[in-house]
């Protein structure tokens, strides 16, 4: 049977001075999109970070078991800082391709150029002379994409991807990255402090609170009927768009 | 291109603020020129002589035009009251050996500074790091002119490795008689920039954009080549605003060790009371310093794009 | 029904003693201060400093003179014992006046912006173009040699160094909103400069008096080593270690020994700066 992509998180734990995360669990079975919603301070990125081996200074993996069957690759929330802002797109996606292949550098920037098409940026050529702070938000985070593609993962970790862009533009890259988890059975795991988008991304949520987890099923179960106050609370903060008071119009 | 406009027009007003600084510098401060260059023994009628020979005698505004006609028109930056050479030519005589010993300076300076600010950001919080940052609570206690004599004391006479008063002529001069005062030069610079330069490597070495590398599983070197690319930005801006600082302290240190450069002529025309000469001087290492500074944004500019697109 | 139990709660300046008393960089730096202080008030000098004794010139050190003599049979731990009260007296003279200018042109010129702004800037940046120990030897030339001297020339050009940084903290505290609340709910400039964006600037700026009395200090040392400082026969670090340097080779005491006088404080104010700095959250 095919594990590739799959992903076993057995009572993590994460400390910095204190505990941050309190035996987290959760798994993510091949292809399939799992989210991780919570508030702010909840754990979720430092759980995620956890799952990479990136933990920021001065905080370490104080317990617990984390196991990913292949090749594991992240995007990050605000491109412009995750993105080194003196060198140009080409020759950072490019870079990576290099590594993960051993190709040569002539080979590794045509490989690049694919990748940057592959995540819908047209003009490739010309965006890969460019440097961060010359692109949309929009466009940095396709790179970041580009950059997570490059290393042929079979799990893609995605913190709050979107948080920073506008309304349109999430929309977007939500469509992109349906699009690119159907042709490359990616397993994903989709972190975000927003319910909406969440529910539209992954068939599963986990809710953390203050770095454990509170309840964990199918999105459109969760979302619906929340088995805690706080899930409950979480699903109605999200304020809905108004309806015309009586009918519509005649 | 638009950028290299803007900045030689800031510059403008600095120039001619240090113009006009070096003009009311000698005059602002309380007390006649003229008396204090005749000193104790001086008659009236030789401080008048004085004063007509000065141009002090004409009215403020005439001197203040007659300056800065004879500096922007004429590059005339005053007349040695000794010797009667123009001042222009006696601090020309001596740029090349202050020069030299400058960038000698700089050169030790950044082999000294960067790689110890370096260890310490790269092992932060470890007893590394905290012997590192004592250097600079130590150091900058130190007199550097003591720590010449130090030197001096422990490289010259004890040791005999390296020659320590003068310029000689032998083979490997004038530079070796200059490494040990560029390398005291260094010393006394390095300490303020160690602590600087290290909290700048730390913002870089925390940046989120090594995560996206390393999250890459870039292999080291790689990370640490965009790290010390960005690292570079902050460290060629911290070494240009210290130019004015490594300068002052250049020549004093050649005082120290007998260098015969502009320090010396400083000095010598401080004990003689030569002002036209010492008035020259500190125009000429200021407009040194203005010029450096502008090289230095230039060389951040190039560095950085972001910088370009402002 | 009594008996109604208060919590004490430290105030603010109780909590601040604690963390400060344990602070090691921060008592470090006050024990040595104190000495220091001490030395240069009471100046326990074993013998008189100016009282010369020619048979016994350039003696090493000894058990009857611990830093050995200088060319005119002087004790030299005398003298640097009498030279810290000097040194240290104008370091610390020569100080107020560059922090109290500096700082109330840093703030104004934070706060108001605009075209005042604009010109501090350009001032700032006139002066910081000479370098440093060329500005103060002219206008110690000018103002004539010796203590006088000093505070000129540190009055004209010491208050650079707190205009930079307090401008720069001005403009970042106005910069989070409260300051023009504050103005906008009817406090007047003075109401707002004075009472809330100063206590704000204030310990920044006492930090970087640590550092720039220690600057002041080196400076004057080593202007009296360049001749233009303080004159003899006051005792003066700097000037002793100018006269050594002629017998440097042979009679090492004269000119090293003075040094370590010059170190040992320059240490002392280093680590309280820093000290203060650690404890008022600074670094």
């Amino acid at each position: 049977m095919n594990t590739l992509g799959s992903l076993v998180v057995d009572d993590l734990r994460v400390s910095a001075d204190v505990e941050l995360v309190h035996g987290v669990s959760l798994t993510v079975a091949p292809g399939e999109a799992v989210g991780i919603v919570g508030e702010s301070g909840s754990g979720k990125s430092l759980t995620l970070r956890a799952v990479m081996g990136l933990l920021p200074r001065g905080v370490h993996r104080s317990g617990g078991r984390v196991q990913v069957d292949g090749t594991a690759a992240m995007i990050f929330q605000d491109p412009l800082s995750f993105l080194d802002p003196l060198a140009r797109i080409g020759r950072q996606v490019a870079e990576v391709c290099a590594a993960v292949g051993r190709t040569s550098p002539r080979a590794a920037r045509v490989r690049a150029l694919e990748l940057l098409e592959s995540v819908r940026l047209p003009d490739a050529a010309d965006l890969a002379r460019r440097y961060p702070h010359q692109l949309s938000g929009g466009q940095r985070q396709r790179v970041l994409l580009a950059l997570a593609l490059a290393q042929e993962p079979d799990l893609l970790l995605c913190d709050e991807p979107t948080t920073a862009l506008d309304v349109t533009v999430q929309r977007e890259v939500l469509d992109l990255l349906a699009q690119l988890r159907a042709e490359r059975r990616l397993s994903i795991l989709f972190v975000s402090h927003d319910l909406a988008v969440v529910t539209q991304v992954c068939e599963r949520v986990v809710v953390l609170r203050g770095g454990r987890v509170v309840e964990t099923g199918a999105a459109l179960d969760v979302v619906t009927s929340p088995a805690s106050d706080y899930t409950r609370s979480l699903v109605d903060a999200v304020l809905p768009l108004p309806v015309p008071a009586g009918g519509g119009d005649d | 291109m638009r950028w290299v406009g803007r900045s030689l027009l800031s510059v403008v007003p600095v120039v001619v603020g240090v113009v006009l600084c070096v003009f009311f510098l000698i005059r602002i401060v309380p007390g006649d020129p003229a008396a204090m260059i005749l000193g104790d023994q001086a008659t009236q009628a030789s401080i008048d002589a004085l004063h007509e020979q000065l141009g002090l005698d004409l009215p403020l505004g005439t001197q203040l035009w007659n300056w800065l006609v004879g500096v922007f028109a004429r590059g005339d930056i005053g007349t040695s009251l000794i010797t009667s050479q123009p001042v222009a030519g006696l601090v020309w005589s001596r740029a090349g050996i202050t020069a030299g010993l400058v960038l000698l300076a700089v050169g030790f300076t950044v082999l000294l500074a960067v790689p110890l600010a370096l260890l310490a950001a790269t092992h932060a919080g470890s007893w590394l790091d905290q012997l590192v940052r004592v250097v600079p609570t130590i150091g900058m206690a130190m007199p550097a002119f003591w720590v010449g004599l130090l030197l001096i004391l422990v490289f010259g006479v004890n040791l005999h490795w390296l020659p320590v008063g003068g310029v000689g002529t032998g083979p490997g001069e004038p530079l070796r008689s200059l490494v040990l005062p560029a390398f005291t030069v260094a010393l006394g610079m390095s300490p303020p920039l160690v602590r600087s330069l290290r909290e700048q490597l730390l913002e870089v070495l925390d940046a989120d954009f090594v995560v996206t590398l390393r999250a890459a599983r870039l292999p080291r070197w790689r990370v640490s080549s965009h790290v010390l690319r960005n690292a570079a930005v902050p460290t060629v801006s911290l070494l240009g605003l210290n130019v004015a600082y490594l300068i002052g302290g250049t020549l004093v240190i050649e005082k120290v060790f007998a260098i015969n450069g502009m320090g010396a002529l400083l000095f010598s025309s401080i004990s003689s009371r030569d002002f036209p000469v010492v008035q020259g001087i500190a125009l000429v290492l200021a407009l040194v310093v203005v010029v450096v500074s502008l090289l230095t944004e230039a060389l951040v500019a190039l560095l950085d794009p972001r910088i370009r697109a402002a | 029904m009594t008996g109604t139990a208060t919590r004490t709660v430290p105030r603010p300046g109780v909590r601040w003693l604690r963390r400060a008393l344990r602070n090691p960089t921060l008592i470090a730096g006050a024990v040595i201060m104190l000495v220091v202080l001490a030395l240069a008030v009471f100046s326990p000098t074993p013998y008189d400093p100016f009282a010369q004794d020619l048979d016994h010139g350039l003696d090493p050190p000894s058990p009857a003179h611990w830093f050995g003599t200088d060319q005119l049979g002087r004790d030299i731990l005398s003298r640097v014992v009498a030279a810290t009260g000097t040194d240290l007296r104008i370091a610390v003279l020569a100080a107020v006046v560059p922090f109290v200018v500096g700082v109330a042109v840093g703030l104004v010129s934070g706060y108001a912006g605009g075209w005042l702004d604009w010109i501090v800037g350009r001032v700032v940046d006139t002066f910081v173009a000479f370098p440093f120990y060329v500005l103060v030897i002219v206008v110690v030339f000018a103002a004539g040699t010796g203590e006088r001297g000093i505070y000129v020339a540190y009055a004209l050009v010491g208050w650079i160094s707190y205009a930079r940084v307090i401008r720069a903290k001005t403009r970042s505290l106005c910069r989070q909103g409260w300051v023009e609340a504050a103005y906008g709910g009817g406090l007047s400039h003075t109401r707002v400069v004075g009472r809330h964006l100063l206590p704000n600037v204030l310990p920044q700026a006492v930090v970087l008096l640590m550092t720039e009395i220690l600057l002041i200090m080196v400076a004057v040392v080593t202007l009296g080593y360049l001749g233009l400082g303080v004159q003899p026969p006051t005792p003066d670090w700097g000037t002793m270690i100018s006269d050594g340097q002629l017998f440097l080779t042979t009679k090492w005491w004269v000119s090293t020994l003075p040094g370590l006088a010059v170190v040992t404080t320059g240490v002392g104010l280093s680590l309280l700066g820093d000290g203060l700095a650690d404890v008022w959250r600074l670094r």
